[in-house]
């Protein structure tokens, strides 16, 4: 069936609590009303006040106690309104969510999912369009997954909720209702820490995640004459970088694309893992189109600071004729 | 119009008083083996924290909180619990800890920088929480658990009066109402969080009085009242079970010794105070009412002291003969399986060791 993202998260949140019973759902509206953005729509009819529930305002609460509910061995999947409003929840992620396997020396564990509306391109209030991953990669501890497209946050989230670990599970609501596309009704799983190669080329590698990714596959596309690889890394932490290495071993050049600010931003980080396993293959200096190290602007200039397909085209030239 | 919406009022609850004497009235139902049982409890925590102070003067671990003066609001609280139900310490509950039945030789080896004495399997205890309050979280979650398992279970969550200023304090107790969880919030206020005295940390005449505002009942109890303790605690863990919900119970104590041995105490308290409160201590107290009882005399507390002391010499030395972890921990507890990245990063650590080598 055909489906947007919204509605592929909703099925697999259905199909994840009708299989296991130690599934609960919790945050800020997300019962009666079903969550600002509709994800958790029809649950708490579904599964009821038992198991969907509606929390107090309060994020560190929310992801507190969902750390609790792990410790006893409950699977719970937190959601939180958007994703520049984890902070006040922040310090439970770095401080104990992170840490609890290995300070207790594997005695208690955190399977817990804390999924989030995140990144820009809907026009939205202050604080509702930032990308932050950079800091939930690195802390370490946890796992750190964006889906780009319907199909594949349908299969990472049911591997997310089953994983044993905490997992940040990232959504681009850019891309909420601007993808529909084929979704299997069964349930399925797509793998963690595995970076998905969407279009097999030989020039040059693009490296994105996320809303970019549309924009990343349009660019490409639009330039017929280059043969270029797409990856699409999907698990930010733990990074697949391998998949990456071999592909910039083939094309000897790589842009990196993200919407979150630059420095110290995830394509830093692939640079720093390209520079240390192929660094002799590379024909061009690698370059990165992201945000800046500004706070992101509202909608008037969002469409400036935001990389375009036309800003990732000009890239993919440039180095290209490097 | 104008009329008053509801009348709080805030309960003290003292039953043991300093000179040994009882109100039998208040006092709970407890066998002589019971009392006993909670002295040797109390007298085991004071020996533990001794024998902890002197291995950290001796270098053999590292800093380390006391609870030198509040042994009657840890095993009182402790001493209301059944084997199955949960609870979450702060960094300063050896005595509660201990008589949970976790091992002496792990709390000193996680004193002493080897993070293998946290895991000890049937303790029915949750890792202690260095950042203050934020572990109160994770109980009401806990219990919140127990709520949608129908697990009767009572959980238990001990702070400071200083955790009580922190945020997560706040929505710990708002989830706790909202969720009806089977909490009991045991605050130790113990007058300071490191120097600062619990009057500056809120305006309100009590701690206990803050539960009233999340819809639960709280209590104030005299902390050094092993009687009152329990008996508060007690009734807390009873309703909890009974499905009614969480309780705050202030138990109104002395911090003895410094903050921890990092700390000097004398820079913003006086001597004075201090031999105060020692008048007021909770061993002391205990043991008065059992001579008085005719439940114990010298030669039984000789005995004690001395069978005691010999099992704390022997958990120190169990724990100092542990060997050093394998490097391979470091890395091997982040993810339940280790991550390629974490592999090539401890196979980076091997070779330099070998170089250093
Ligand atoms: C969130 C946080 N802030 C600061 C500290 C440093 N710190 C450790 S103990 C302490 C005082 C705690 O006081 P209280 O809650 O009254 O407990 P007590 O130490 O008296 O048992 C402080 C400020 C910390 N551990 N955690």
């Amino acid at each position: 069936m055909k489906l947007n993202m919204v509605e592929a998260i909703n099925l697999a949140l259905k199909q994840e609590m009708k299989k296991d019973g130690n599934v609960i759902v919790l945050g800020e509206d997300v019962g009666v009303d079903g969550g600002v953005f509709r994800v958790t729509e029809g649950l708490l009819k579904l599964y009821g006040e038992k198991r969907v529930l509606d929390t107090p305002l309060a994020e560190s609460g929310i992801i507190g106690t969902s750390i609790g509910m792990a410790a006893y061995g409950l699977k719970p999947v937190a959601e939180v309104q958007f994703s520049g409003f984890m902070y006040p929840g922040f310090d439970q992620l770095i401080s104990h969510a992170s840490r609890i396997r290995n300070r207790s020396r594997g005695m208690f564990s955190c399977p817990m999912v804390v999924r989030a509306p995140y990144s820009g391109g809907i026009r939205a209030l202050e604080h509702h369009s930032e990308s932050m991953e950079a800091i939930y990669v690195h802390t370490p501890g946890l796992k750190v997954v964006i889906p780009s497209r319907p199909y594949d946050a349908k299969g990472l989230l049911i591997s997310s909720i089953r994983d044993p670990d905490p997992v940040i599970f990232l959504e681009p609501k850019r891309v909420y209702r601007a993808i529909k596309e084929e979704v299997p009704e069964e349930e399925y799983t797509l793998p963690l820490g595995k970076c998905n190669v969407v279009k097999e080329g030989n020039e040059i590698t693009v490296v994105s995640y996320g809303a970019m990714m549309k924009l990343v596959l349009e660019a490409v596309e639009k330039l017929e004459n280059v043969s270029a690889e797409v990856i699409d890394v999907r698990t930010l932490s733990p990074l697949d970088d391998e998949t990456i290495i071999n592909s910039v071993k083939k094309t000897g050049r790589c842009v990196i694309v993200h919407e979150a600010p630059r420095s110290c931003g995830f394509a830093a980080e692939i640079i720093a893992r390209i520079n240390e396993k192929a660094l002799l293959s590379l024909e061009a200096p690698v370059k990165r189109i992201t945000g800046y190290d500004t706070v992101i602007p509202l909608a008037k200039l969002e469409n400036e600071y935001l990389p375009s397909v036309k800003r990732i085209m000009h890239g993919i030239e440039e180095v290209l004729s490097f | 119009m104008k009329k008053v919406l509801e009348q709080f009022g805030v309960e003290y609850l003292q039953i043991l008083k300093e000179d040994g004497s009882i109100d039998e009235h208040l006092m709970p139902k407890l066998t002589s083996k019971q009392i006993k049982e909670m002295y040797k409890a109390m007298v085991l925590a004071r020996i533990f924290d001794n024998k902890l102070l002197a291995l950290q003067r001796q270098g053999s671990v590292g800093t380390i909180a006391q609870s030198t003066g509040q042994e009657a609001s840890a095993v009182g609280s402790a001493f209301a619990l059944e084997k199955n139900d949960f609870i979450f310490p702060s960094f300063r509950e050896s005595g509660a800890l201990l008589y949970r039945g976790l091992p002496m030789d792990n709390i000193i080896r996680v004193f002493g920088w080897d993070e293998r004495g946290a895991k000890a399997e049937n303790v029915n205890a949750f890792t202690m929480s260095i950042p203050v309050a934020t572990h109160l979280l994770h109980a009401v979650g806990y219990g919140m658990a127990c709520n949608i398992k129908n697990d009767k279970k009572v959980i238990m969550a001990y702070f400071g009066d200083g955790a009580t200023s922190e945020g997560d304090f706040h929505e710990a107790m708002n989830f706790a109402g909202v969720f009806n969880a089977p909490v009991v919030f045991i605050c130790q206020n113990n007058q300071f969080a490191i120097s600062m005295p619990r009057e500056k940390q809120t305006k309100a005449k009590s701690l206990a009085q803050k539960a009233i505002a999340y819809g639960f009942r709280g209590i104030q109890v005299d902390g050094n009242d092993v009687f009152a303790v329990y008996s508060a605690a007690k009734d807390a863990a009873d309703n909890a079970r009974k499905g009614r919900g969480p309780t705050l119970i202030e138990c109104y104590t002395y911090r003895i010794a410094d903050h921890t041995t990092s700390d000097d105490a004398s820079k913003y308290r006086t001597e004075k105070e201090l031999n105060e409160w020692k008048k007021k201590d909770p061993i002391d107290r205990l043991r008065k009412y059992m001579e008085k009882k005719k439940l114990w005399n010298k030669k039984d507390e000789g005995k004690l002291v001395k069978e005691l002391q010999d099992s704390v010499n022997k958990a120190a030395e169990k724990a100092m003969a542990i060997e050093k972890p394998d490097i391979e921990d470091i890395f091997k507890y982040m993810y339940k399986e280790m991550t390629n990245e974490l592999k090539e990063e401890l196979n980076d650590l091997k070779e330099s060791l070998k170089y250093e080598a």
